[in-house]
């Protein structure tokens, strides 16, 4: 183990740096030439991107290596994580520009404070000791709950904050109470430590076991499943749209590098234990995560409540606690991030000046105004009911397939019954675009790189689903299946 | 003599306290706020009695860590606070309800 080896955390030091320079910069630019932040920001993650894939780290043949006294690891699968990271961020970034010049909010605090939830997501996916996992989540919740009250002006949107923030912090409280737990259990801040101490006082230990408890109570809130999903809904219906397509897609994927981190790497050997509470938290949300998206009218609403189902099905990848369903897990979770992007992407296209698009009905007709944006929602939506072909179907397979490998037949039953459930609501989306009359005749205008980016966002559902096997091949690699 | 479990105790009475008063509140939003300070010290209790008693230094860094954090999460509630009170007039917990189904 290595003391102090900064320079592997070069990625993380990169976006916090740039971070800040926007901050400064940005008190220098004048309104007509905000276009820089934007630019400023977009480069800050291809460089990010570039510093991560040049690292070269791997000794003995094992990609793992430490820094900070142990604190930071980088290995395979938070390399893969963070830079799917910036690929979906770089997208966010393209439709928040079109999304903030028209809701008349176009300022760089939406990029800083993204920037810096950024810099948490990366710390979180690289946090090998529980004061990093506190700090990388704590860095990411601060700046959602101000992305959420990121429209002054909204009364919906300061109601979702205010919610968001009680309701996050006592999760946070819960989750510090838990490694309070784990820490008198072990005597040690350290994952690693913390699983061989584990192994030498006995996963029966009631210390050990009341902090598992708060500790997934915590993780299961900040993953949103039920029965910790309240603010899911609220927080996307609420928020500024942008914010929703935020925090419902990068953040997700440290949300899972976190149980990962905590479970696998620290608390491996109570398999047993988080197993069951997982798998209860799991049936759980895909029930009502696609039961409630039924009775839905606003589609923000709709897509929350199928992401409490997405998430339930990621905690099935990561229950049986074997390599192949970890690997399962973080292809659902880096595929549904993708899903969420396109599709908040789209309500942003159908806003009309300063009116966010956030009924159903505003996607009636769309096969008529413009048949190729039908053709883009119609992808996402087929890929998030996974349907074959689409990139949706085999995440759903792969989880599927991990649960039945550990003999968790029952559970595997319920998880195909209620995606057919939640095929229904997906497909009326499909039916309102091509089989109803549209409201409006307003063309549906959009800047040319926000063309692309959903376009290219759009095809990745078909593309992603032909070629999987090679991003599977690298999900499954990360954890040596 | 005070032992470990007395600490402990009292950090779960605090714990206990605090969620209670969320779920129990239905006046007041800083009375929300200041439940979850009571969450943190809580914790903060047990880390500083576990470091204490298991002759290990890092729970009592955590404990810093965690109140630098606490400070920063309390300047960004509140400041949805006003945010809140100046759209909505009101920052009564029972009134928070524009947001459901």
């Amino acid at each position: 183990m290595n003391s102090t080896n900064m320079l592997l955390a070069a990625p993380e030091l990169w976006v916090m740096v740039m971070a800040c320079v926007i901050l400064i910069v940005d008190l220098y630019l004048g309104e007509e030439r905000r276009g820089i932040i934007h630019m400023l920001a977009i480069l800050t993650l291809v460089f990010a991107a570039i510093i991560t894939l040049r690292a070269d780290y791997a000794a003995d043949g094992v990609r793992e290596a430490f820094a900070f006294n142990g604190s930071y690891i980088r290995d395979t699968m938070g390399d893969v994580l963070k830079l799917f990271s910036f690929l979906i961020l770089a997208i966010v970034y393209t439709y928040a520009k079109f999304c903030l010049r028209q809701f008349r909010m176009f300022r760089a605090d939406f990029y800083t404070l993204s920037l810096f939830a950024l810099l948490g997501v990366m710390l979180l996916i690289s946090a090998n000791s529980l004061v990093m996992i506190y700090l990388g989540l704590e860095l990411i919740s601060l700046s959602s709950y101000a992305l959420v009250a990121f429209d002054r002006d909204s009364r919906l949107g300061s109601e979702a904050a205010i919610k968001y923030f009680v309701l996050g912090s006592m999760a946070s409280g819960m989750l510090l109470y838990g490694m309070s737990m784990i820490y008198g259990a072990t005597g040690t801040m350290d994952l690693g430590q913390v699983a061989q101490a584990v192994r030498s006082v006995g996963s029966d230990d009631p210390l050990l076991v009341f902090g598992l408890v708060f500790l997934v109570v915590g993780l299961a809130f900040k993953l949103g499943v039920v029965p910790f999903h309240m603010w899911i809904p609220d927080v996307y219906q609420g928020a500024p749209v942008v914010t929703t397509l935020f925090i419902s897609s990068v953040p997700k994927m440290a949300a899972f590098a976190m149980a990962i981190r905590l479970l696998q790497t620290g608390l491996v050997d109570m398999q047993a234990d988080w197993s069951q509470m997982l798998s209860i938290l799991a049936v759980l949300s895909i029930i009502l995560g696609n039961v409630a998206a039924i009775a839905q009218t606003n589609i923000k609403r709709m897509l929350a409540y199928s992401t409490i189902s997405h998430m339930g099905f990621v905690l099935m990848g990561l229950l049986p606690g074997t390599a192949m369903g970890y690997g399962a897990g973080m292809f659902y979770v880096i595929v549904y991030s993708l899903m969420s992007a396109a599709g908040f992407g789209m309500v942003i296209l159908l806003s009309a000046r300063g009116v966010e698009a956030e009924k159903l009905d505003d996607f009636k007709g769309l096969n008529q105004r413009n048949s190729w944006y039908a053709a883009i929602m119609a992808m996402v939506m087929f890929s998030m009911a996974g349907v074959p072909v689409f990139v949706g179907f085999f995440a759903k397979w792969m989880v599927i397939k991990a649960a039945l490998d550990a003999g968790l037949m029952w559970l595997a039953i319920i998880a195909v019954i209620f995606s057919v459930v939640g095929a229904f609501y997906y497909l009326r989306v499909v039916k309102l675009m091509y089989f109803d009359e549209p409201l409006t005749e307003a063309e549906i205008d959009a800047p040319v790189d926000f063309r692309a980016a959903i376009s290219l966002n759009g095809i990745m559902m078909i593309g992603l689903g032909i070629f999987s096997s090679s991003l599977i091949a690298v999900c499954m690699a990360s954890f040596g299946a | 003599m005070l032992t470990l479990t007395h600490f402990l105790t009292l950090g779960a009475i605090l714990f206990s306290l605090s969620v209670t008063g969320i779920f129990l509140n239905r006046k007041n939003v800083i009375i929300l706020l200041m439940c979850i300070e009571l969450m943190l010290l809580a914790v903060n209790m047990n880390f500083v009695a576990f470091s204490r008693f298991l002759g290990n230094l890092d729970g009592q860094v955590f404990v810093f860590f965690i109140l630098t954090v606490a400070a920063a999460e309390a300047a960004i509630g509140l400041a949805i606070l006003v945010v809140l009170f100046r759209n909505r007039q009101t920052i009564n917990v029972t009134e928070l309800d524009d947001l459901k189904g």
